[in-house]
């Protein structure tokens, strides 16, 4: 599939994108995931990644965030190749990011507050009285303040994703990722969350990546966005663009339509011969 | 043909094994090494003795207690063949602090607290808890894991011993109060034929052992566990069957250090 012929919005040095993937490869075994990925994530912007399930944006985002090394090219945050780290540094990177993920991944065994004021706990000497305010403003900041005393059991689905993202927020880091944000929510949380990325990437002055494949929400939102099918970038563009792409792949996931190049049936072989019916 | 293939599948299945012990051996390890934060916060292992030790205490207590009855009864039906009743605290005593204690209780704590981490651990990864505390620069190893670990380790003595205690009530109730064995005979034949060091110190040595077996067992399981249903309802099942095993194994191995025929 060719890629869009639209012009990259982001022609920053190095020195102003805080996250670069350059030429990335990836295989599970010997099962490529990721085909020569080159994404640049430009400092206090909202960028959202998006395609099919399976298509491999979350394994970008792993790699980011460390937890994979890719088998060719290299994946830099904040000027380090994050995959030469070793643990502490890796450790200590990790302290600067933030990461929502797909059902929130809440501690069941603790309370929101507990939750929310886990990494303060563990990576800070604060007395806890200062804890408690941080934690207080953090749950204010996603409008849940009063719900401190709840467990994650007790919290619907968009209350646990904001309790979620209130423990993300908790160090103020300077990469925020969201893997799937949207998934699983009734339209009102869908808005609320969606405003809560922008908003919160505004005020803390963060730069935020965003794994979806909820088109219609992550656009009213987002500065840019990538396009991802089968492992490889096929378009890019700003919100704008993206709307009024002629690129059939685009076209059909953006609208959703059922006819387009991603088909209806698996290759499941021949149907008619498999009745015995002639074709 | 079909014996190749049945030869080649016992190969895979020893080949996949050693390397399993292999994963559980470093996991062992990792474990030893990020243990650091388990004493330096001590709460937290203090909270993971309390999920483990604490809430097996009913089934140790109530099992030690029957157990001990049962002793009371078989010790005095054989005893009374010999005419030496009156050695029936001895051999209740013995029986529980040496064998039937650190063995009965660490498979009861396999089967209440080791299914209970793993089901937990495995939950934790296949909802992505693992996962976060990783991303949070947090090491799951020496957060989650350690202080189970010795929150197992701890409490499995303390549980042992109290099963043991509740077992020799068994059989004095059963002994002394319902058939009517002599109190004083009872009380100071026990007293007389368990060695501290031979017998007690021995005793809490096995259920150490078995408390570190059982521990890293149910936790590698859940650390291990694929992340679905199918995954910890398997890794749970092998907790049970493998620390059962382990614990029989060490204990034949045990008492044939501690106790060779003195």
């Amino acid at each position: 599939m060719p890629a869009l012929k639209i012009k990259p919005r982001f022609q920053y040095v190095s020195s102003e994108a805080l996250v670069e993937i350059r030429d990335v490869n990836f295989a599970y075994d010997s099962r490529p995931i990721l085909k020569g990925i080159n994404m640049t994530f430009p400092r206090g912007k909202l960028v959202a990644i998006m395609g099919l399930s399976g298509c491999g944006k979350t394994t970008i985002l792993r790699h980011i965030g460390g937890v994979l090394r890719p088998t060719g090219g290299y994946v830099k945050v904040d000027g380090q190749v994050i995959h030469d780290l070793d643990q502490d540094d890796m450790y200590r990177m990790r302290r600067k990011m933030g990461m929502l993920f797909q059902f929130g991944a809440l501690f069941t065994d603790m309370t929101v507050y507990d939750n929310v004021a886990f990494q303060m706990r563990e990576h800070t000497d604060l007395p806890e009285e200062i804890i408690h305010d941080l934690v207080m403003m953090k749950l204010h900041a996603v409008g849940l303040y009063g719900t401190q005393d709840l467990l994650p059991a007790e919290l619907s689905g968009g209350m646990a994703r904001r309790v979620a993202l209130a423990r993300t927020i908790a160090l103020d880091p300077m990469l925020i990722m969201y893997d799937e944000p949207f998934a699983g929510l009734d339209p009102i949380s869908l808005t609320v969350v969606g405003q809560l990325i922008r908003r919160l990437n505004d005020a803390l002055g963060a730069t935020s990546i965003v794994v979806t494949h909820d088109v219609q929400e992550s656009l009213k939102i987002v500065d840019y966005i990538y396009f991802v099918s089968d492992g490889a970038i096929i378009a890019e563009g700003s919100a704008d663009d993206i709307r009024a792409s002629g690129e059939t792949f685009v076209h059909q996931f953006v609208y959703g339509e059922m006819d387009g190049p991603i088909p209806f049936h698996y290759p499941g072989g021949n149907y008619n011969k498999d009745l015995g019916v002639r074709a | 043909m079909a014996m190749v293939s049945s030869l080649r599948g016992i190969g895979a299945r020893v080949v996949n094994g050693v390397w399993r012990i292999g994963f559980g051996s470093r996991f062992f390890l990792m474990t030893l090494f990020y243990s650091g934060a388990s004493f330096r916060r001590f709460h937290l292992t203090v909270k993971e003795m309390f999920s483990s030790g604490v809430m097996s205490l009913i089934i140790i207590l109530v099992a030690g207690m029957f157990v001990g009855m049962v002793l009371g009864l078989q010790g005095y039906e054989t005893l009374k063949r010999y005419g030496s009743e009156s050695a029936l605290g001895t051999l209740v005593a013995l029986s529980l602090v040496r064998e039937l204690g650190p063995v009965l209780a660490a498979l009861l704590f396999a089967s209440r607290a080791g299914s209970a981490m793993t089901a937990e651990i495995g939950l934790m990864k296949a909802t992505e808890q693992i996962s976060a505390m990783e991303m949070m620069a947090v090491n799951p190893i020496a957060r989650v894991i350690a202080p189970r670990f010795w929150g197992g380790v701890i409490s499995l003595p303390l549980l042992t011993a109290m099963f043991s205690s509740m077992g020799v009530f068994g059989g004095y109730v059963v002994g002394v109060v319902l058939i009517g064995v002599d109190e004083g005979s009872f009380w100071s034949q026990m007293q007389a034929a368990v060695d501290f060091q031979h017998d007690v110190l021995n005793g809490v040595i096995k259920s150490f052992v078995f408390g570190v077996a059982v521990t890293v067992i149910a936790l590698f399981e859940g650390y291990d566990a694929p992340p679905t249903a199918e995954g910890v309802s398997g890794a749970t099942t092998r907790t049970v069957v493998q620390s059962s095993l382990a614990i029989l194994i060490l204990d034949f191995i045990l008492t044939a250090f501690m106790f060779r025929g003195d």
